[in-house]
């Protein structure tokens, strides 16, 4: 429970009033929905474009296929052909990237206001007429790209292979977070012309994005722009959702990788919860309380009392449809990972049954809300969080809400979720140095 | 709940099908730069207090640089980072932990850290509790502890560190480019954290002695920026650093001027092995260019076309065209004493020659032939428009009034360059590539399974081949 005695003496709320990043929300009649924040105090603008597919609706054997598809989004569109998406936008001082997760795409571009109609104009054009100048050769270029792309971010990196071992070993086969957003090399080299525009067709509608603009413009010339560019895209077919579920474990699972490594790393996973669920709030908290400083429980006890690993780290990773908390922790050389994981157990266990003490929560608060504070200092920070506000709760301005659920958490909370999430059967994959299987993790003997 | 669940009313109240436009929008008039306003003051100490207000969420930031990085004449390698680094970990009579549970607690971050040319410590936080967030960077400054125990523990954190280091390719291929573009005894020639034996010769004492003799008022400059103004800023550091004096003794920073330039013998490649690589690291390179060149400006738009945008000529090439990679590209280290300059990418392994063939074609062509005039035109206005992003929050405004402490250019001189890139012309950007860009002068590195690679990159012929451990 939250201590007013201590909020009183210590800590008087670091916002005066409610954290607030103001955005209108109007709605194309084809579907599209346009969000405008307008922030004057630098002369750019950025626009953010979220597409509300991921790699978690990617068909059997066309993993990694979302991801792929962001790829081809650069390819070239009718009006804009290849490849002057990428060389108008420097033309202009603008930068634009991509991204992709299990459960959105998106897309930004950032510069100049003197750009912004540009902006609005390209994304429109590859919304609305990537596919005529879409072919196979395309797709083989981009495919090449994104294999070359898992091999330098996964295939030639230490501990790399991580993350096509993990989501099995934690998610049902056919679960939609059951395969790596990157795919797997066959599947990537399985995915045809067809596929593509399938895919465009079904996922990339007007009626399934949201566009979000901020910066230095207004909401009146925004949404002239879009009208005149967004405007005649049609709308798509109805769309069918994959259907949420939150698989659980009966049992600790277990992997052994030996690695061209020269440090032990043990990985953790727990079924949780899904993103705004109950308790994902107070998990977000445990987080902290865990590893989020040098004082957390577990980095004071395995980097400053044990001293036997490097480092730790605790993250919640609440989806759409589900929801996984990730515990790393990499060992000091020779090491071996039991210990490791003997003390990581005897540390939750213990916040399981003690739970945080109020000092503790109020550190928590107090980081929580400073990292809201810095969120919120760029206009493509605050573009992307809105866009992701508006996919997750409907509302694109909802910082406050989120920071109050936050602030809300007792310790009371975050003792029972860690006691609910944290002690049970979890996913296990241990890295060890090739020759060396004696250092990896073990299996809990009796599932509780 | 997704947008899905939007009442229908919402729909079908904006727009209605239109035609396509078929055709880019002009650009509108770009808007004028506005450098920050920057208010200057000095206490009687010698230390200078940089003010820059952006007030625009209620957090502050202040960093303090103190001249004497990993470039001074300390010894081991090393010590400067590991230092820096020890600073948080225990200072004004708090251990590591209570330090940092008293930053928590005010909702604060506070950390340091050293490059080549300086010690960093900075601290930020929300403007209430700013004051005691400042106090505790100040016992960093003034009061660090530099217990033993402390000091081992860092140590053999920097050990598996460094040990770790040897499982990232690029990571090998960083340091096996620097030790050879950079002969001993020059300061870039060892890694800034130095290596296990630099690490292992580092103690209490050697600590202890070189923050004493580099933490010098007259040698520092305190940045704040963000909800704070200069008046705040000078009360937070008369209060807190006041009473901070000279050392007797200190610490040698050899004049930049001073270094002697590495020299650049005949290109030569250098191949790390890395059994069943999927890819090899590639970077290719020389020691670079004085900050001071007139020749900045042109050097920035020719290297904007070579590898210094997405739509450079490098990652043009090996990325879109080819597929050999993910991406490629290139760009000169700015510090005082000149950094290198860097072409590099991570290609797949079957295709490593062909990769480095493509490199140095590129870098005929730019000093061959003038570059396109559209290409041209681009490369300028995406540094030149580009710049009008680089001051929007308080940290990019402290980076930037940093960046010109460092090279002891003002602020102001930014916006020069910029103009000047605006008018860079073809001839330059060739003048330039002929005068910095030799071909025949290069060091190359290669990373990979050299058992597949090596063959075919002895064939291309660059230059005398040689395998390095490390």
């Amino acid at each position: 429970m939250r201590s007013i005695l201590l909020t009183l003496l210590l800590a008087p709320p670091l916002a005066a009033q409610a954290l607030s990043v103001p955005a209108t929300v109007d709605t194309l009649a084809n579907g599209l929905v346009v969000i405008v924040h307008e922030d004057h105090s630098a002369p750019i603008v950025t626009v953010n474009t979220w597409y509300h597919v991921g790699s978690g609706s990617e068909k059997s054997g066309r993993t990694g296929f979302a991801h792929l598809f962001e790829h081809l989004m650069f390819m070239g569109s009718e009006h804009a052909p290849y490849p002057q998406f990428d060389r108008l936008l420097e033309a202009a001082g603008a930068n634009n990237n991509g991204s992709t997760t299990e459960d959105r795409t998106n897309y930004y571009e950032s510069g100049p206001r003197s750009a912004l109609a540009l902006m609005l104009w390209l994304e429109a054009d590859r919304m609305g007429w990537l596919l005529p100048t879409m072919d196979a050769e395309k797709v083989d270029a981009q495919r090449d790209i994104v294999k070359n792309e898992r091999r330098q971010s996964y295939e030639n990196q230490p501990y790399g292979k991580v993350a096509d071992v993990m989501p099995p070993l934690l998610y049902p086969s056919g679960h939609p977070y059951s395969w790596p957003v990157i795919g797997s090399m066959a599947d990537l080299s399985a995915a045809s012309l067809d596929d593509v525009k399938d895919f465009f067709r079904t996922w990339y509608a007007p009626n399934n994005a949201a566009v979000v603009v901020a910066g230095d413009v207004t909401r009146a010339e925004v949404l002239e722009l879009a009208r005149t560019y967004f405007g005649a895209i049609p709308r798509g077919p109805a769309i069918s959702y994959p259907t949420p579920s939150q698989p659980t474990l009966a049992r600790d699972t277990l992997a052994l990788l030996e690695d061209r490594v020269q440090l032990a790393r043990l990985y953790y996973q727990f079924p949780t919860v899904r993103a705004w669920a109950a308790d994902d709030a107070a998990l977000q908290v445990a987080a902290q309380i865990l590893t989020g400083s040098k004082t957390a429980r577990l980095t004071k006890r395995l980097q400053y009392d044990d001293q036997s690993v490097t480092f730790v780290s605790a993250r919640p990773d609440h989806k759409k449809l589900a929801g996984d908390f990730g515990i790393i922790a990499q060992a000091k050389p020779g090491v071996a990972l039991p210990g490791i994981q003997r003390a990581i157990d005897e540390e939750l266990q213990r916040l399981a049954s003690e739970g945080p003490t109020a000092r503790e929560m109020e550190q928590a608060r107090n980081v929580i809300e400073s990292r809201f504070l810095s969120r919120i200092q760029t206009v493509g920070g605050k573009a992307d969080q809105l866009n992701g506000y508006f996919y997750e709760i409907g509302t694109p301005d909802g910082f406050d809400r989120d920071l109050s659920r936050l602030t809300a958490v007792t310790a009371a909370d975050v003792r029972r979720v860690v006691a609910r999430y944290l002690t049970g059967p979890r996913a296990i994959v241990s890295v060890v140095p090739e020759g060396k299987p004696e250092l990896g993790a073990v299996r809990r003997e009796v599932t509780p | 709940m997704t947008r899905l669940l939007l009442p229908a009313a919402c729909l079908g109240l904006v727009g209605s099908l239109g035609a396509q436009v078929t055709t880019a929008p002009p650009l509108a008039t770009a808007p004028a730069l506005t450098l920050p306003a920057v208010d200057t003051a000095r206490l009687p100490n010698g230390l200078t207090i940089l003010t820059s207000r952006n007030d625009e969420v209620p957090l502050v930031s202040a960093q303090l640089l103190i001249e004497g990085g990993a470039r001074t004449a300390a010894t081991p390698p090393g010590l400067a980072t590991f230092t820096a680094g020890m600073l948080d970990e225990g200072a004004g009579g708090r251990s590591a932990l209570e330090l940092a549970e008293a930053v928590d607690f005010l909702g604060a971050s506070l950390g340091a850290g050293a490059g080549w040319d300086n010690i960093t410590i900075s601290v930020s936080g929300p403007k209430r509790t700013f004051g005691e967030a400042f106090a505790l960077m100040a016992d960093l400054v003034l009061r660090p502890t530099f217990a033993s125990a402390d000091v081992a523990r860092e140590r053999a954190a920097r050990q598996a560190a460094l040990l770790s280091a040897k499982d990232s390719p690029g990571q090998v291929a960083s340091r096996v480019f620097a030790r050879n573009i950079f002969p001993a005894g020059h300061p870039y020639h060892v890694d800034l954290n130095g290596d296990s034996a630099s690490t292992a010769a580092l103690d209490s004492a050697a600590v202890r002695t070189f923050w004493h003799r580099t933490a010098d008022p007259r040698r520092a400059v305190l940045i704040v920026t963000g909800d704070v103004t200069p008046a705040e800023a000078r009360q937070w550091a008369t209060t807190q650093l006041g009473a901070w004096t000279a050392p007797a003794e200190r610490t040698m920073i050899p004049p930049a001027a001073t270094i002697a330039a590495a020299p650049t013998p005949a290109t030569r490649v250098i191949l790390v092995d890395k059994p069943g690589a999927a890819q090899s690291v590639i970077m290719i390179g020389a020691p670079g260019v004085d900050r001071e060149s007139p020749d900045y400006p042109a050097l920035e738009v020719m290297n904007t076309i070579l590898g210094g945008s997405f739509s450079s000529r490098l990652n043009d090439i090996l990325r879109e065209q080819r597929g050999y990679s993910y991406g490629a590209g290139s760009g000169f280290s700015w510090r005082p004493v000149p950094g290198p300059f860097q072409a590099s990418s991570q290609v797949r392994t079957n295709v490593t020659d062909s990769s480095l063939a493509v490199f140095f074609e590129q870098f005929r062509r730019i000093r061959d032939e003038p570059v396109d005039p559209v290409e041209l035109e681009r490369a300028r206005n995406y540094l030149v428009l580009g710049a009008l992003g680089d001051y929007e929050t308080a940290r990019q405004v402290a980076g930037a009034i940093g960046t010109s402490v460092v090279f002891g250019i003002p602020l102001s001189r930014t916006a020069e360059e910029l103009v000047a890139m605006g008018k860079v012309t073809a001839a330059d950007v060739q003048r330039v590539a002929r005068r910095y860009l030799d071909p025949t002068r290069l060091t190359v590195v290669v990373v990979g399974d050299l058992a597949t690679i090596r063959p075919g990159i002895e064939k291309l012929g660059l230059g005398p081949v040689e395998v390095q451990e490390y």
